[in-house]
């Protein structure tokens, strides 16, 4: 026994595991200062802590809308589209047209929820095309190529959209209008501030993800999604069009990011070419967090991200005396991902112990 | 492609430029100036260029500068001493490598007589060993670095003069009104990591504490950051009563947006520079933009309105940033300088001393510009600032004018 | 005569295409931004051809997808094809003058709707579009209609126009650096683009020779015919040729080249290194620009009295920064080990953030300067002379590519090489085989992390300080544009691709607005097109072309009697 335990692990294992080592008691020291050791325990307030915590659940909400399309492509293709951070921005960023100009006709306050729903639903209308066109313009050539080959097809395909968009649009500022019904917040057992559109953000991520759990799961469509991410051979042999049902894959991705878009729109309403960037990453992260290919894994890593991310600088760095904490916050999100990759590729709720060749 | 007639081209080609590297350069005009004279013959023009960022995220600010000198040119008639202006530059990126690499085409280019330039200040620092070097005069709009125009400083070129404020004067005012007008004793400043934002609240941080207050926190952002929560709450732990954000868009109205939202900053005052002052910002805060305040450049008169009916005339909307003004004036002492300097021959040839130059610029006095009346010091600050604190009111722009009130 | 439904089908779907992306150019802003330069002076602009360009490549594969030896038959489809493509034109020119377009779309202002037009006034504009689109359309037409000789003469005619009038800026710079010549070829150029009479003898000149070597295949060349001594005469004479050419070139080029040389040097040092991952061991590595990082930041820190540390010369900073970008490579690559792929691309994308992040941040601020960077680097210096021009910085970037090029040439054909590309191909396999695959990949890793510490090193010098700014993501999609451009594992490809990519941007500036739009549009267009690049190698070719090896003749066993 002991034998086989050291032919397994290498000194590259060792290596990394130390480092992992390092840094987890690092947080673990952090994390007992901010509570426990003054003065950091002082510093920031219950309220400031639920403050945080519910920011990162709206963020996680936007994270695992985005998610989904991450996953349910892996799961069918074998492939990270690595355009879908494209895909999430172009729907909000030409919505945001159409909500200026709802909102100087005045319907923004008149019908805000119809408002509302009317630029949601562009907002998926723009990235789902997108996601269907890069699918059959992109992808469908390629599928027999080797693995590199679709990857750099995503890149480029990536930055040419960003920078298609910012041609079309202009590299000018775009803010979504304030809806003045979602204006204010709600006060939970007097510790809890809501606002208004936190609660919008997480109640719809939520309604989403269960239809589309719904669908993947209970529909016949989604019976034949999940044989085709087992085998498309197979699937074809059993009479499914592999074309179509990869065609409303990525349909389903799109959607959820257009939803996603209108989102993260309403917390942070400023929309440009670059918007897609950062938070695709992240959802990307939270997507191998989860388990890749796994719908409730993409919901559960997307709130565990989003809640430790907007956490972290504060419970963790600041103790450990890092000046600015605030800077490295997107640095929390890479490091889980690269952990998460080394150490546990299948992530939560993916498959253990199946040599992953990742 | 053929063969045979790739050949052929390439041994033409290939003989060509050994004769180039043999042959002889362009001989020099022999004048007595230090630096050497740039002639410009009867009909040929006078080379002003401009060093600023016209593409990219911050093209706004390059663009604008550059629309202001449109309309100087537009002002002396299209010509200086009868000859021609021809106007023409190079984008600087807003970066170290990229000013570098504009720079360098600019000095490779021996007809320019002056360059407006650069938008930011990292390009100067790199660019303007190349450009002084090169031997024209460089005047900055809106570089407004310290260490650019400091006696002794390494960054401090021959040749390069600005009509931008320098920072520790805008710094020192906001401090002053935070304290003196507003009655804050404690305060708390955000920098975006941009040189300009960090020396901004640096100075006003410095000044700040002189005057007797209390600095609770200097934190940064990243300038494409939209969740501001993690730094708002660090922040919030110092109750400071002001926060200090000389910084850009996007970061400049998410914290507004953001702020009133976190725990413990929900009556936090918010004062900015003259990067927010752009009619973007307020379309971005939407309501939350009521009372955010702004210093910038205090820019009046009746020139300078007929300036902006002229602006808005011939490009279409309004001047977007402050920095038009200083573009402005900055091609106008060029002229000035070329007008004063320039020696005129009996067949209409112009010959311009480059050394003259420069030090005809380096003695502006009294002279009326349209942020006010300039005069230079010995190593190149001609500005005449007078810092106006402006407030901002709910889809109102520009922001009205709190301090000095007139 | 019944033509096939299908066939008109292809020629309206394919003009439709071709409108598409002509209204997609147009609102992206490339038409009229493009439009500064002429081709042909008071005649051809560069705008006008972009905004023609696919409704007229898209008629011509129409055609060709129809393959129709019917004249008529074929002019017809190719003017419905044009015909299309012209009709969305003026439809958004229609509905630009309409409703108010550009509140949304930046680009649809009443310069573009004037070049579509062609200058024609509304509403006898709208009928232009749709016009000179079948013009063309039927111009495409004829072309395929022509025997293939005249085809190639035309194209290859027109595409050293075209390249004349793009280039005039270039061609015009190096001319006036010395008289005698200038004055034989300045009468071809005008202001802006080429004389017609310029343009006229140059299609002409090309078109006679691309007419008489049609066919001719390159083995036919002079230079086969000759006795083998004299083969390799002339081959020597090319490089030697070319030695002096490259020796010389900041001096006949000036300054401005000098500048766009010494960027495109640095980005081919990195382009070699990245070569080696990418290219020779199938390693995606997104995160490249970190190396490039640390060895910048390694002499900045080093070398500069700001930090404080130590105050070294270049040359003593230069091998521990080597040494950090290597020791870099070997850590970064040891946890990744495990991953393939899509998700080493990932890691190492996070990995390029991440050290971004930590050179940005005021935790490391007094060891790595924070945003504001550091300044005061040495630049490199022997004896009193300083490398801090242009020029002189160009020998240095010339002397190190030729080492870096000499030494990936020589790993490739080594044992190490020949370890990456069996890792590229299968890696199981390769592991199956005995190759120390953890070891081949830390090589890997080691290699490319120090040609990129070198490109740093190089660049923090030049610029005389290092901004954090500079490090970002979009260095190593440059970077791994140009390998994927002049082909994954070539190493004449990394010049090629650098020359094309970061050379022409800087050349012809209305490109930079638009370059990494171009980029992503490269990237996917290779990959769909031509995977291996522009100087592909030679297996890497077969490996993606799916060639079947050449026929091997069945062997009949020979029994010789008796021995």
């Amino acid at each position: 026994m002991l034998r086989t335990w050291r032919q397994r692990v290498t000194l590259t294992d060792l290596f990394v595991w130390s480092i992992g080592i390092f840094i987890g008691i690092m947080l673990i020291v952090g994390f007992y200062r901010a509570f426990f050791v003054p003065p950091y325990n002082a510093k920031y307030s219950y309220y400031t802590w639920a403050d945080l915590i519910v920011k990162g659940l709206a963020l996680g909400g936007v994270y695992a809308l985005i998610a989904m399309g991450y996953t349910l492509v892996y799961g069918i293709l074998r492939m990270i589209n690595f355009a879908h951070s494209e895909v999430f921005m172009s729907g909000p960023f030409t919505a945001v047209f159409l909500a200026n100009w709802l909102a100087k006709a005045g319907y923004y306050e008149k019908y805000p929820f119809l408002c509302l729903i009317l630029v949601a639903l562009l907002s998926m209308a723009v990235s789902m095309t997108i996601a269907i066109l890069l699918e059959r313009i992109a992808y469908r050539p390629l599928r027999t190529a080797p693995r590199l080959v679709p990857l750099i097809t995503a890149i480029g395909a990536s930055f040419f959209l960003i920078y298609t968009f910012r041609g079309l649009y202009g590299s000018g500022m775009f803010a979504y209008p304030s809806i003045p019904a979602l204006d204010g917040s709600w006060t939970l057992f007097g510790v809890f501030e809501l606002y208004k559109t936190q609660v919008v953000v997480i109640a719809f991520a939520v309604i989403m993800m269960m239809i589309l759990f719904y669908i993947v799961q209970k529909t016949k469509i989604g019976k034949a999604m999940r044989a085709v991410s087992e085998d498309k051979e197979a699937a074809a042999l059993m009479g499914i069009d592999v074309d179509r049902i990869i065609v409303f894959t990525f349909a389903l991705g799109g959607i959820s990011a257009g939803a996603a878009g209108v989102l993260y729109a309403l917390q942070f309403p400023i929309v440009n070419a670059f918007m897609g960037f950062v938070p695709g990453l992240k959802a990307f992260t939270a997507a191998v967090l989860g388990g890749i290919g796994s719908v409730p894994g993409a919901f559960l890593g997307a709130m565990i991200l989003g809640v430790l991310e907007s956490l972290g600088p504060n419970l963790f760095l600041d103790p450990l005396n890092i000046p600015n904490p605030a800077q490295l916050k997107d640095g929390i999100a890479f490091l889980i991902l690269v952990f998460i990759l080394i150490f546990r590729p299948s992530g939560i709720l993916g498959e253990r112990g199946t040599q992953t060749k990742v | 492609m053929s063969k045979r007639l790739f050949a052929i081209v390439s041994v033409l080609v290939l003989a060509s430029f050994i004769l180039a590297a043999c042959g002889p350069s362009t001989p020099a005009y022999t004048c007595t100036d230090k630096i050497g004279c740039v002639t410009i013959k009867p009909g040929e023009p006078v080379h002003i260029a401009y060093g600023l960022v016209v593409a990219g995220p911050n093209e706004t600010l390059g663009i604008d500068s550059r629309n202001g000198i449109e309309i100087a040119i537009a002002d002396a008639g299209g010509k200086i001493l009868g000859h021609d202006i021809k106007f023409d530059g190079q984008d600087t990126g807003c970066s170290a490598e990229t000013g570098q690499a504009a720079a360098t085409k600019l000095a490779a280019d021996p007809t320019i007589i002056g360059v407006v330039g650069t938008s930011c200040s990292s390009e100067a620092r790199v660019g303007m060993p190349l450009m002084s070097k090169a031997g024209f005069v460089v005047v900055s709009p809106s570089n407004t670095a310290v260490d650019l125009t400091e006696a002794g400083n390494a960054n401090n070129y021959p040749g390069y003069l600005r009509t931008a404020h320098n920072d520790k004067v805008q710094g020192a005012k906001a401090a002053e009104y935070a304290y003196n007008v507003l009655g804050i004793r404690k305060a708390a400043t955000i920098n975006d990591g941009s040189i300009y934002a960090d020396g901004l609240q640096k100075v006003f941080a410095e000044n700040f504490k002189k005057l007797g207050g209390t600095i609770t926190a200097q934190s940064a952002v990243d300038p494409n950051q939209t969740d501001m929560s993690s730094v708002l709450a660090d922040i919030a732990a110092g109750s400071p009563e002001l926060i200090y954000l000389p910084i850009f868009q996007p970061a400049g109205p998410f914290i507004i947006l953001q702020a009133p939202k976190t725990p413990g900053l929900e009556t936090v005052k918010l004062m900015g520079a003259d990067g927010l002052f752009s009619p973007d910002v307020v379309t971005a805060a939407g309501d939350s933009i009521e009372g955010f305040k702004v210093s910038s450049p205090l820019v009046t008169g009746a020139a300078y309105d007929a300036f902006v009916q002229k602006y808005t005339t011939k490009f279409g909307k309004a001047p977007i940033s402050i920095f038009h003004a200083h573009a402005y004036d900055a091609f106008n002492m060029i002229k000035a300088g070329i007008e004063k300097v320039a020696v005129q021959q009996a067949d209409g040839t112009l010959i311009i001393p480059r050394q003259a130059l420069r030090d005809a610029l380096y003695a502006t006095k009294d002279f009326q510009g349209l942020t006010g009346v300039l005069g230079c010091t010995p190593t190149g600050d001609c500005a005449n600032p007078v810092i106006g604190i402006y407030e901002y009111h709910k889809g109102q722009y520009p922001p009205t004018l709190i301090f000095p009130t007139q | 005569m019944q033509t096939k439904p299908s066939d008109w089908k292809i020629s309206l779907q394919f003009g439709a295409i071709g409108g598409a992306v002509s209204i997609l150019l147009s609102l992206v802003g490339m038409v009229v931004a493009f439009d500064q330069r002429y081709i042909i002076a008071n005649g051809l602009t560069f705008g006008q051809i972009t905004l023609f360009a696919p409704v007229v490549l898209t008629s011509y594969l129409a055609i060709k997808k129809i393959g129709s030896p019917l004249k008529g038959r074929t002019i017809s489809w190719g003017a419905a094809a044009g015909a299309i493509g012209g009709t969305l034109l003026a439809i958004l020119v229609a509905l630009g003058n309409l409703i108010n377009l550009r509140a949304m779309f930046i680009n649809a202002t009443p310069e573009l709707y004037n070049i579509i037009t062609l200058g024609v006034p509304l509403p006898m504009g709208l009928i232009v579009p749709i016009v000179s689109c079948t013009i063309l359309g039927v111009a495409m037409a004829g072309l395929y209609l022509l025997s293939p000789r005249w085809r190639s003469t035309i194209l290859q005619a027109s595409a050293w126009v075209f390249l004349f009038g793009l280039l005039r800026d270039l061609i015009m710079t190096v001319l006036a650096r010395w008289g005698a010549f200038s004055s034989i070829i300045s009468w071809m150029f005008a202001l802006n683009g080429m004389t017609i009479l310029g343009a006229f003898l140059l299609f002409a000149f090309v078109g006679f020779f691309a007419y008489r070597n049609y066919g001719r295949k390159s083995n036919d060349s002079w230079v086969n015919k000759l006795p083998p001594r004299q083969q390799k005469a002339v081959r020597w004479g090319t490089i030697f040729a070319i030695v002096i050419v490259a020796l010389l070139l900041p001096r006949i080029l000036g300054i401005f080249f000098s500048e766009i040389l010494d960027n495109v040097g640095i980005y081919i040092l990195m382009g070699l290194g990245l070569n080696i991952v990418v290219g020779f061991a199938g390693l995606l590595d997104l995160g490249y620009v970190a190396f490039y990082a640390i060895g910048a930041y390694s002499i900045a820190v080093l070398t500069s009295p700001e930090i404080g540390f130590a105050h070294l010369t270049f040359w003593q900073a230069l091998p521990i920064a080597l040494i950090m970008a290597v020791l870099a490579g070997v850590i970064l690559g040891l946890p990744v080990l495990r991953l393939r792929g899509d998700y080493l691309a990932i890691v190492t994308l996070g990995f390029g953030e991440i050290i971004r992040l930590l050179a940005l941040s005021d935790w490391l601020r007094p060891f790595l300067g924070g945003t504001q960077g550091i300044q005061q680097i040495a630049q490199p210096q022997i004896g009193n002379f300083v490398f801090n021009t242009q020029e002189s910085l160009y020998y240095l970037i010339l002397l190190f590519i030729a080492i870096a090029g000499f030494v990936a040439w020589r790993l490739k054909d080594s044992h190490v090489g020949r370890s990456w590309m069996a890792l590229r191909e299968d890696e199981d396999v390769a592991q199956a085989m005995g190759i120390n695959t953890v070891l081949t990949k830390l090589l890997a890793f080691g290699t490319g992390a120090f040609f990129s510490g070198l490109a740093g090193t190089l660049f923090a010098a030049k610029l005389g300080s290092s901004y954090p700014s500079s490090f970002n993501f979009f260095v190593s999609i440059n970077v791994l544009s140009l390998i994927i451009v002049g082909g994954m594992g070539s190493i004449p490809g990394v010049f090629v691709g650098a020359l094309v990519l970061i050379g022409a941007p800087e050349v012809l500036r209305e490109f930079s607005d638009f370059r990494f739009l171009f980029y992503g549009a490269v990237l996917v267009t290779m990959m769909l097109f031509r995977p291996e690049g522009l100087w592909p190698e030679a297996r890497r070719k077969l490996e993606l072309h799916d060639e079947a090896p050449p026929e091997t003749e069945p062997q009949t066993a020979v029994i010789t009697p008796g021995v």
